[in-house]
C-alpha cells in the first residue's frame, strides 16, 4: 500500500479518535460557533433578500398574477380587450385570470354632516378599479385581505370597498405626505366622482395589503363602474392572469405576443412588473447580505484557525512524536483537517436544520412585518449548499494552516518542547 | 549494524555557541544491547537522537545496516524510522487520547498493515509483556509502568532493527524499572540491538557493552 494511503488512513484513524475523546464541551462550544457562523451567513442575507422576495410574491399573488396585461403607454384602456379576454379564456393552461378597469376617481366621505364649508371637504383622489368580485376573489384572494366590514358580493350593487391607505386611521405611518380620509367605516356613504359623474356607494369594507395596487385603490363592481364612467366599449385597463404549471411565465407572455396582443397592451411577466428599484434594492440587500456573510465566515474561520493552532500547540509534543515514531506529516494533517471538516460539517448540518426544521417554517408563518412587504427567509436549497460548500472550503484551511506550522517545526524540538 | 564516524552537534542560542558533542566514533553491532552513560549534560541523550535519526548532527556520518542516513532525505529519514528503528522514551509519549491497543497500531498501521492485522500484531505485543487486559485503557488509566510498558509494546510491535531507548526507567519506581530491564533482557535474548541511555549503573550490567560520553566524547 502506498505511503499517501497509509498516511491517509492513519490520518483517520488519529482524526476520529481525537475528535471522540476530547473534551466534549469544547467540542460543544465550537460546533455551536460554527451553526451561528453558518446561519450567519445564510440567514442574514436570506432576510434580506426574502423582505423584496416577500413583496414580489404578494405582488404576484393579489396584483400581477403570473402574467399582466396593462395600458400602453399613451393609451386608457386596452384596445379590444374583450378578445383578448375571450383568448385568455379559452387558454387550457390558464387556470384564472382576472380583468380590472381602471379610471381616475374623487371620493368623498362625511359630506352629510360637513358644516364649514371653507374647511377642505374629507375627500380623497385616486383610482377606481371595477372588477367582477368573484372572479377578482378567485384570483387574488383579495377578500382575505378585507379588515374590516365584507368583500363585494357578486350582483350587488351600490358598494365600494376602499383600500386602507385611502383611509387616515390605517395610513397615519405615511405623515402628511398624503391626504386621507378620515373617520369612514364599513356601513358609511361616500360620493364617487368620475369624470363629472357622482354616485354614492357604501362602504361594504376596508381592504388592507402591502400591495400598493390594493391598500391604494377602491373597489366596486363592473357594472357600477361602466354606469358611473360610461365606459360603453367594454374595454379594461388590466388583465392578470394565472397558468398551470407547463408553462412558464414567459412562454405565456409570448404567446400572447404572437397571438398580436401586444400591439393593444402591455404585456409582461410578473417579474418584469417588479419596478426596477425594487429590483435593484434587492440587489443591494444580497450583496449587503453577502456582505455580512462573509464577515461571519472570517470570524467562524478565525475561530477554527484559533481551536485547531491552540490544539496543535498544546499537542506539539505529540506531534513530534508520531512524527519521530514514524508517522507522515500528512497523516497529522489528515487528523487536524478530519476535525475542521468535522466541526464545519456539523455546524452547517445543526444549522441546515434549525434553518429548514425552524426558521423558514417560522418566516412563513409570521413574516416580517415590513411597511412595504411581508418579509420571508429565503433560503433556496442551492444558494445554501454553495454556502456550506464556501464554508467547509475556509474551515479546511482555518484548519490546515496552523496543523502545517506546528507539523514543520523540527521533531526533536516538539518532542522535547524547546 | 551502526558505524557513527566523527559525530559532533553544536547548538546555538543567539552568540552563545555549545558544542555538546565533539568527534564521537562507535560501532554497535547486531544484536548488541549497548549502554550510553555519562553525567548529565555529557550529550549522551543527543548522541541517541543523532544515532536514532530524530536530529541532524552538525557534522560527521552515521551509517545503519549499509544505509547511510545522513544523507537520507526528511521523507526518507521519516519512513526508515517507521521501519527499521523503534524508540522508547523517559515519559511515555504515549499518545493521550489512544488506548494502549491503538498507541501501538500506529505505526502499524502506518507500515501499511491492514485494521486487523495491526490490531492482532498489538494485542500480541501487550499480550507478551503482561498488559493485555489494559489494551483498552487510556494511558491516563494507567500507572507509569504499565504506560512505559506499552510505550516499548509500540516500539518494538512492528519488529524494528534498532531499539533506542531514552533513560526509560528514569521516571518509575524500582519495581517497574525492574520490570522494564526485564523486558529489554527478553528481547535481547530474541537478538533485538538496543541502545539505552542510562545513569543507574545497576542496569547497565545486563547489557553487552557500556559507552560512556564525557565532555562530548566517548571515552
Amino acid at each position: 500500500m502506498s505511503t499517501f494511503s497509509n498516511s491517509v488512513k492513519v490520518g483517520l484513524f488519529l482524526g476520529v479518535r481525537q475528535l471522540r475523546r476530547t473534551n466534549r464541551s469544547t467540542t460543544i462550544l465550537i460546533i455551536s460557533i460554527m451553526t451561528f457562523t453558518f446561519l450567519n451567513l445564510v440567514v442574514v442575507s436570506g432576510i434580506l433578500v426574502g423582505l423584496i422576495v416577500g413583496g414580489n410574491i404578494a405582488n404576484r399573488n393579489q396584483y400581477t398574477g403570473d402574467v399582466i396585461a396593462t395600458t400602453l403607454s399613451g393609451k386608457t384602456t386596452i384596445d379590444h380587450s374583450q378578445n383578448f379576454i375571450s383568448t385568455v379564456a379559452h387558454d387550457p393552461q390558464v387556470t384564472k385570470y382576472t380583468a380590472r378597469y381602471l379610471v381616475g376617481s374623487t371620493i368623498e366621505a362625511n359630506y352629510k354632516t360637513r358644516t364649514n364649508f371653507s374647511n377642505k371637504a374629507n375627500s380623497i383622489g385616486g383610482q377606481l378599479t371595477g372588477i367582477d368580485p368573484a372572479q377578482e376573489n378567485s384570483f387574488s384572494n383579495i377578500s382575505k385581505y378585507i379588515v374590516d366590514g365584507t368583500f363585494l358580493q357578486p350582483g350587488e350593487s351600490g358598494y365600494i370597498v376602499l383600500g386602507s391607505n385611502l383611509l387616515d386611521r390605517y395610513s397615519s405611518s405615511f405623515g402628511d405626505s398624503f391626504s386621507s380620509l378620515k373617520n369612514v367605516y364599513p356601513g358609511d356613504t361616500v360620493k364617487v366622482t368620475v369624470n363629472g359623474n357622482t354616485r354614492e356607494f357604501i362602504v361594504s369594507g376596508i381592504v388592507k395589503s402591502k400591495v400598493s395596487e390594493v391598500s391604494l385603490r377602491s373597489f366596486i363592481s363592473n357594472a357600477d363602474f361602466i354606469q358611473l364612467s360610461n365606459r360603453t366599449n367594454l374595454d379594461v385597463n388590466e388583465i392578470g392572469i394565472q397558468h398551470d404549471t407547463s408553462i412558464t411565465d414567459l412562454e405565456m407572455k409570448d404567446r400572447l405576443i404572437a397571438d398580436g396582443f401586444d400591439a393593444t397592451a402591455k404585456i409582461q411577466t410578473a417579474d418584469e412588473a417588479i419596478p426596477d428599484f425594487l429590483i435593484q434594492i434587492k440587489t443591494a440587500f444580497s450583496l449587503l447580505g453577502n456582505l455580512i456573510g462573509a464577515i461571519g465566515i472570517v470570524v467562524g474561520s478565525i475561530t477554527i484557525f484559533i481551536v485547531v493552532f491552540i490544539n496543535a500547540v498544546t499537542r506539539r509534543k505529540f506531534i513530534g512524536i508520531l512524527k519521530g515514531i514514524g508517522v507522515s506529516p500528512l497523516a497529522i494533517e489528515i487528523s487536524y483537517l478530519l476535525q475542521s471538516l468535522f466541526y464545519g460539517f456539523s455546524g452547517s448540518l445543526l444549522g441546515s436544520i434549525i434553518l429548514y426544521g425552524l426558521l423558514v417554517p417560522a418566516f412563513n408563518a409570521h413574516p416580517l412585518n415590513f411597511p412595504f412587504s411581508d418579509g420571508i427567509l429565503v433560503a433556496d436549497v442551492p444558494a445554501t449548499l454553495i454556502r456550506i460548500a464556501i464554508l467547509l472550503v475556509v474551515t479546511l484551511i482555518a484548519g490546515f494552516i496552523p496543523a502545517r506550522m506546528i507539523i514543520k517545526k523540527n521533531t526533536l524540538d516538539s518532542i522535547l518542547g524547546r | 549494524m551502526i558505524t557513527a564516524t566523527g559525530i559532533t552537534k553544536t547548538f546555538k542560542n543567539g552568540d552563545v555557541i555549545t558544542n555538546v558533542l565533539k568527534g564521537i566514533d562507535l560501532t554497535i553491532d547486531s544484536g548488541e544491547f549497548v549502554a550510553i552513560m555519562g553525567k548529565s549534560g555529557a550529550g549522551k541523550s543527543t548522541l541517541l537522537y543523532q544515532l536514532g535519526l530524530l536530529d541532524d548532527p552538525t557534522s560527521g556520518t552515521i551509517v545503519i545496516d549499509g544505509t547511510r542516513t545522513t544523507d537520507l532525505s526528511v521523507d526518507d529519514r521519516t519512513a526508515f524510522r517507521l521501519n527499521e528503528l523503534g524508540y522508547i522514551f523517559q515519559d511515555y509519549a504515549l499518545l493521550p487520547e489512544l488506548t494502549a491497543l491503538e498507541n501501538v497500531m500506529v505505526p502499524l498501521l502506518m507500515q501499511g498493515k491492514t485494521t486487523q492485522e495491526a490490531k492482532d500484531i498489538a494485542h500480541t505485543s501487550l499480550v507478551r509483556i503482561n498488559l493485555g487486559h489494559r489494551e483498552n485503557n487510556l494511558p491516563s488509566q494507567m500507572s507509569g509502568g504499565e504506560q512505559q510498558r506499552v510505550s516499548i509494546a509500540r516500539a518494538v510491535a512492528h519488529n524494528p532493527k534498532i531499539l533506542f531507548a531514552d533513560e526509560p526507567t528514569a521516571n518509575l519506581d524500582s519495581e517497574s524499572g525492574q520490570a522494564v530491564i526485564e523486558i529489554f533482557k527478553d528481547l535481547h535474548k530474541q537478538g533485538q540491538t538496543i541502545v539505552m541511555v542510562t545513569h543507574e549503573k545497576e542496569y547497565t550490567v545486563f547489557c553487552d557493552r557500556v559507552i560512556h560520553i564525557a565532555d562530548g566524547l566517548a571515552v
